[in-house]
Formats: C-alpha cells, structure tokens, sequence
C-alpha cells in the first residue's frame, strides 16, 4: 500500500512546467562577469544620470565587503558570480512609438504567456508593464493613467523622466546596505516597474508587472518602486515565468512600497519561476527583498503571495508600520514539491501606535521539498496597542517532504498583544478516500484539499487571478498525493 | 444487482472476512448485524474499495461487472455510495463544491453535461427537504466541526444528492439520539425505490425499527452465521450475540 501510495504521489508531482519554452530572439547582452567596468556599461547602456551610477557603484563596494545569508533553511550551492551575465536585452529599436516597431517574437512570447499587450484585447482593467530579461519591452494604458496623474512606467524610464521622484525614495525602504541580495541588485538593476499614486487618487484598474526570463546565464535583478501618496489606492499584481534550463538561474529582485496617509497598497505576486525538473536540475533561485512602509498615519499596505515555482525561494516581504493606526497584512501559500526549497515568511515592524498586523501563512510540501514559514513581529517602545495575529499552517503530502515553522517575536512594549497558531496536518488516505467514494479522482480531490486549505489567502487575490492561481497550484502538485 | 461469493480479505495478514456470501437484488433492503470486530466495517470498506484491505479470494458481481477490479471512483460512479461510519472533514472545501464537483463527475460518467448552477442549487434545494437537513450545514466546510449527528446526517444528505443504486451504510445509527435517528431513517426511507438497494449495517436493533429490512443477515468472526426476516433482529435482540457465540459451531474458534 505503501508503494502505491508514493506511486501516486509521484505521478501527482511530475507535472510539467508549462511555461519552459524560449523565445529565439536577438540579444543585446554584454560579457560575463561582474566588475565596476560592466556596472558603468549597465549604466551608460540605459543613459542614466550621474546619481545613479553613483547609487550603483556605492552599492557594488558595499557588496564586496558583504557574505552570503546563510541563516535560512536552504541548501544553497556555491554561486559564481562572476559566471552570470548581468545586462541581457532583447535587440529593438531605441524609442517605440507603438505596439507596431515592438518585436512581434515579443509580443508573440507574452502572447503565449497569456499576457497580450495589445490594450484592447487586454483584460478588462488590467494594465502591464511587461519586462523580459533586463528590460521593459512594454507598458500597456499608459496614457489613461496619466491622465489622471498615475505615473505607470519601467523603471528606466522613471530615472530619465522623474529623477526627483526617485531620487526621493528608491532605496528609502530597502537601502542598499539591507542585505547581500539587496546590495547586488542595488548595483545591478536592470529594469522593472514604477509607479506613482498622487493625492487622492484611485487607481481605477490592476497594475500587474509581468516577468520572464529568456536569455541563458541571465541574472534577473528587476527593481519596483510603489510611491501612494495621501488619500490613494493602488492594487498590483506580478506574476513571474522563465524557459526551462538545466541550469540554474539567479534572480534578485527589490520592491518598495511607500504608502503616505490613508493610503492603501495591495501588491499580490503569483511567482511561478522554472522551479527545476523532478530531479532537481535546473530552476531559479529566487532571492527577493521586498519591504513596505506605511509612512503616515491610517495607512495600510498588503501582500499576498502565491509561491508555487523556484529551486530555491528566499523571501520575506514586509511591513513597517510607522504611522499611527497603519495596518499590515502578510497572505501567502508557498507551494514546493520535488526538490524545491522554500524560506519564506514576513516581518512587521511595529512603531507606530495603534498599529496591526495579520499573517497568514499556508505552507504546502510534497516531494523531497523543503518548505519553511519563517516570519518577525517586532514591537518598539513607543507602539502603543499594537496587534499582531499570525496564523501559520503546514500540509504536507507523502512522507518525504518537510515543513518547518521559525517565528520571532520580540516585543519592547506592555500594551501589545501578539497571538501566534500554528497547525500542521497531513492530506490523510481518509480525506482523499472519502472523495474517491462520492467520484472524486485522486487528482481532483488534492486540488480540491489545496485549494479549500489555501482559501483564505486566494480569495484576496483579484478575481481574474484568484481562478489562475487555483489552477496553478493544482498543476504544481500534479502527480503528487498521497 | 450485487452478488458476493466466499469472500475473503485481511488486513496486515490477518484475515478478518473468513468467506461472506450475500445476495442483494434491487427494490431490497438488507441489514448485516453483528458484535465489534466481526468485520461489518470491513465488508463494507472492501466493497467501496478501500486499499487497507487486501482481498483473499472470492468475487463480488456488481450488476454483473467485477467489482473488485474497480477503483474506488469508478464504484461510485457505477452507483456504489458509502454512507461512512466516520464521516471525514474537509476543512476549506464548501458542501456545495464538493457536491457539485461529485455530481458533475458522475454525470460525465453518464456521457451527460454538467448541471448549471442554478439546476445544481434547486436539487439541492430539493434533497435538503426530503432528508429535513438544516440547511447551515450545507453552507460550512465538508463535516467540518459538525456534531456526530450532523455528520451522519450529511451522509443520508449525500446520499440523496448522489441518487445511488446501491447505498451501504455503515453503523449510520450509531451516536444518534432518537430524534436523530428517525431523522436519518426517514430520509433512507425517502430514497428506498424498487430501483436501487440498500445495506444497512447496524449494531443495533433499534434502526430496524425505522428502517424496516427485508433480510437480516448475521455476521459473526467473519461469516454470515444466520440469515432470516426482520423477526431475526427482534430474537437477536432479545437472546443477545451470546447466542450466537454459544451456537457457532467450535470448530470454527
């Protein structure tokens, strides 16, 4: 029974990647290696003016006087730095007018994403900003937005057009000092997304920045700036795909979020990586910094997180909740089967009084993977009446995975109350029995466990990604119940 | 409709079905009694396929197809329903997205296209009434913190859903209060057509009482030992499985 059990979990969990293909398309990369030389190429290859390279170059000095994390519950390989390619562009023609001077192997590759960049056959709603390899291909309802004063445009574009915006507070939320992954990016970003809410403005659609991988020994370090400014809303979305390669990929990515009064930030990521084959050859690694801070008062910003792809996930997005009554919330479901490993967690950092936070954590392990919750609540002095409320759960499916549970409180002030729950459960022969009998195949009836135990953390997904999301999770999983 | 020849099954090389022998034909109402251990539960977990068990020798002709070579999913599909003796919880998965995701499997089964939502809603509707379930509990989680009562009325509310030809329920009475009790019978009673059949299993009496059978079989360390009318459980009832201790032959110890 045993045997077959593990066969079933086996077949469950050799699902197929189904977004490994790769687009043959003129690059424009620069050589291997990592030196202050191909710091400034990165620099003069995107024009930009003097206080970023400058930024950069204070960054990559940092770098080199940093080591690797090793704190987390992750087998990390040695990484040769000097190995990686760190600028990689799809060859097109300097200034795009319109959609037509876009490569059509572009468009025809986030085509087959599901991803189309032409406006009127997006989603109802939707706007992109589309990033393959080191740079924005393109921004889709650019105009719209401006009209109501919404800056929505790559990153590169940013620094030329609105160098005061990013002077002002790139690097204010994670400053390049932050840690290793952060420093690097800091020295090396190629592009990514940038987005301004001015004073009272709803965003009256999603903002999604979606990307891919393509080139071949291509780091990816994309970087995202989120600025809402008083009395603003904003909902984002990222989603993530690369071609399969057997060998791994390095991605270290930064997003900051920064939310003024009354201001409230949803920033959702559905991260589907190449997570390697059943093997464990290949995949990326997948090293991000993300943090947010409610700046002013009534503010609230919160992530939710659909983790499904990655060799190896390193990732702690964050809150710190610096007004008075400003409000943090951490949703995630991190999926890991075969041989993917998964540190993931939050951290809230709790200064202002009043202030509250929520996790939600939803660990899912199959395979031989390693899935584990590691996640800070931090309470200052002077936050008066914080909360904190941190659910984590576990399911593991067979009995060759593991999950694990690291979390660190540490409290400076008397009025706070902090509740942490934690529960670890197996998807049981009974469960998936009782399905069988009403008709339920084994497969459907895992997804239909995954999805009911991760349900809370998809329902806060937007609704056109809640259903991808539910889909997602169960291909992760194929061939893998027990 | 359902045929068992000298059955035998064991668990982890101990055999607990020493040889059942049992006919059910549709329009009929059978009840399996018999003391703890005697393999009730298993004879039933055998014939909805639970891997747990491994099967001897024997055959079981469900509408003259080898049931035994089925899956699990396939006997249900074919109209095998279980009515469990532990309902199982399903924390997060609504009642009715299990229910529908059942019912529009076995009308794939059927070659028939799934219901609508709003067909799907109005059966529901239809059943919950003829099984006078409280409607609250189709709207939490699969058994999720029902009380045990709850939870085997679930079951009969399944039941109706799945509209089965062969239903087995397995101690479905056992835990209920009165009131319980003849909540559940009525809504087995409700479903009792010539068409399909029922297995009722029961370690007592007083389920007969509601839920009246046509044959009432004993089942005794792995064996059928009697099989009579309904008046066989009232003479159970009254001498005890003692009796049937005493009776059994010692040869078979």
């Amino acid at each position: 029974m045993q045997n077959e059990q593990d066969q079933i979990l086996s077949e469950v969990t050799s699902g197929e990647y189904k977004f490994g293909f790769y687009t043959d398309i003129e690059q424009d990369s620069i050589g291997k290696g990592l030196n202050e030389d191909v710091i400034r190429t990165i620099s003069e290859k995107k024009n930009e003016p003097e206080f970023m390279l400058e930024f950069r170059l204070k960054a990559y000095r940092h770098w080199l006087t940093m080591e690797m994390p090793r704190w987390a519950h992750l087998n990390i390989p040695e990484i040769d730095y000097q190995d990686k390619i760190y600028y990689s562009a799809p060859r097109q023609k300097a200034k795009l007018k319109s959609l037509d001077e876009v490569d059509p192997e572009l468009l025809e590759t986030f085509e087959k994403l599901g991803i189309p960049l032409q406006e009127q056959k997006q989603l109802a709603g939707v706007a992109v900003d589309a990033v393959m390899d080191s740079v924005s291909v393109k921004t889709t309802f650019k105009e719209t937005l401006a009209e109501m004063g919404i800056i929505f445009c790559s990153f590169s574009e940013a620094v030329r057009e609105y160098p005061d915006l990013v002077k002002q507070y790139m690097g204010s939320v994670v400053p390049y000092t932050d840690n290793y992954f952060a420093a690097l990016n800091s020295a090396v970003f190629s592009d990514g997304s940038f987005c301004y809410i001015p004073k009272g403005v709803r965003c009256p659609m999603e903002l999604s920045t979606y990307f891919r991988i393509n080139a071949a020994n291509t780091g990816q370090f994309e970087r995202t700036l989120i600025v809402a400014e008083d009395n603003s809303y904003v909902s984002y979305l990222e989603g993530c795909t690369a071609p399969m390669r057997d060998e791994n990929q390095l991605h270290a990515a930064i997003v900051e979020i920064v939310a003024m009064e009354n201001a409230e930030v949803k920033y959702a990521t559905v991260q589907n990586w190449y997570p390697g084959d059943k093997n464990g050859k290949g995949g990326i690694y997948n090293f991000v910094t993300k943090r947010g801070i409610c700046k002013g008062d009534n503010s609230k910003i919160s992530w939710t997180q659909v983790e499904t792809g990655s060799a190896i996930t390193w990732k702690y997005p964050s809150c710190i909740l610096k007004g008075d009554n400003t409000t943090g919330e951490f949703y995630s479901v991190a999926v890991t089967n075969n041989h993917q490993q998964a540190d993931t967690g939050t951290k809230m950092i709790h200064i202002g009084k009043n202030s509250r936070s929520i996790i939600v954590s939803k660990g899912i392990s199959a395979g031989l993977s390693n899935n584990s919750y590691r996640g800070l609540v931090k309470v200052l002095r002077g936050a008066e009446n914080a909360r904190n409320f941190s659910q984590c759960d576990s399911l593991l499916l067979g009995d060759k995975c593991g999950a694990h549970t690291f979390p660190y409180i540490e409290a400076d002030n008397q009025s706070a109350i902090i509740e942490h729950e934690a529960t670890t459960s197996k998807i049981g022969e009974d469960q998936i029995f009782y399905c069988n009998q009403r008709g339920i195949s084994t497969e459907d009836a895992i997804g239909l466990i995954v999805n009911g135990y991760a349900k809370e953390v998809l329902s806060k997904l937007p609704m056109e990604f809640a259903v991808e999301a539910q889909k997602l999770l169960q291909i992760s999983l194929e061939g893998s119940v027990g | 409709m359902l045929i068992i020849k000298d059955l035998k099954a064991s668990i982890e090389g101990e055999e607990i079905l020493k040889g059942i022998n049992l006919e059910v034909k549709a329009g009929e109402v059978h009840a399996i009694m018999g003391p703890n251990g005697s393999g009730k539960s298993t004879l039933a977990s055998v014939l909805a396929g639970r891997d747990l068990y491994r099967i001897d020798s024997g055959e079981v002709k469900y509408n003259g197809e080898d049931l035994l070579e089925k899956s699990p999913e396939e006997r249900a599909k074919d109209g095998l329903f279980l009515g469990f003796q532990y309902p199982i919880e399903i924390p997060g998965v609504s009642m009715v997205n299990f229910m529908k995701t059942a019912i529009n499997e076995m009308r794939r089964h059927r070659g028939e296209e799934p219901l609508s939502a709003s067909e799907f809603l109005k059966k529901m509707r239809e059943k919950k009434e003829l099984v006078e379930i409280d409607s609250s509990l189709t709207n939490r989680s699969v058994n999720e913190g029902f009380s045990g009562g709850e939870k085997k009325k679930n079951e009969i509310f399944q039941m109706a859903m799945l509209e089965p030809k062969l239903a087995i329920l397995d101690e479905t009475d056992s835990g209920l209060d009165i009131d319980a009790l003849k909540v559940v019978a009525k809504g087995v009673n409700n479903l009792k057509s010539s068409e399909n059949a029922i297995i009722v299993i029961t370690h007592y009496q007083r389920l007969l009482d509601y839920i009246v059978p046509d044959f009432v079989h004993i089942l005794y360390r792995g064996r059928i030992v009697r099989t009579g009318g309904k008046e066989l459980a009232l003479l159970l009832e009254e001498k005890g499985y003692e009796w049937v201790r005493k009776e059994e032959p010692a040869g078979n110890e």
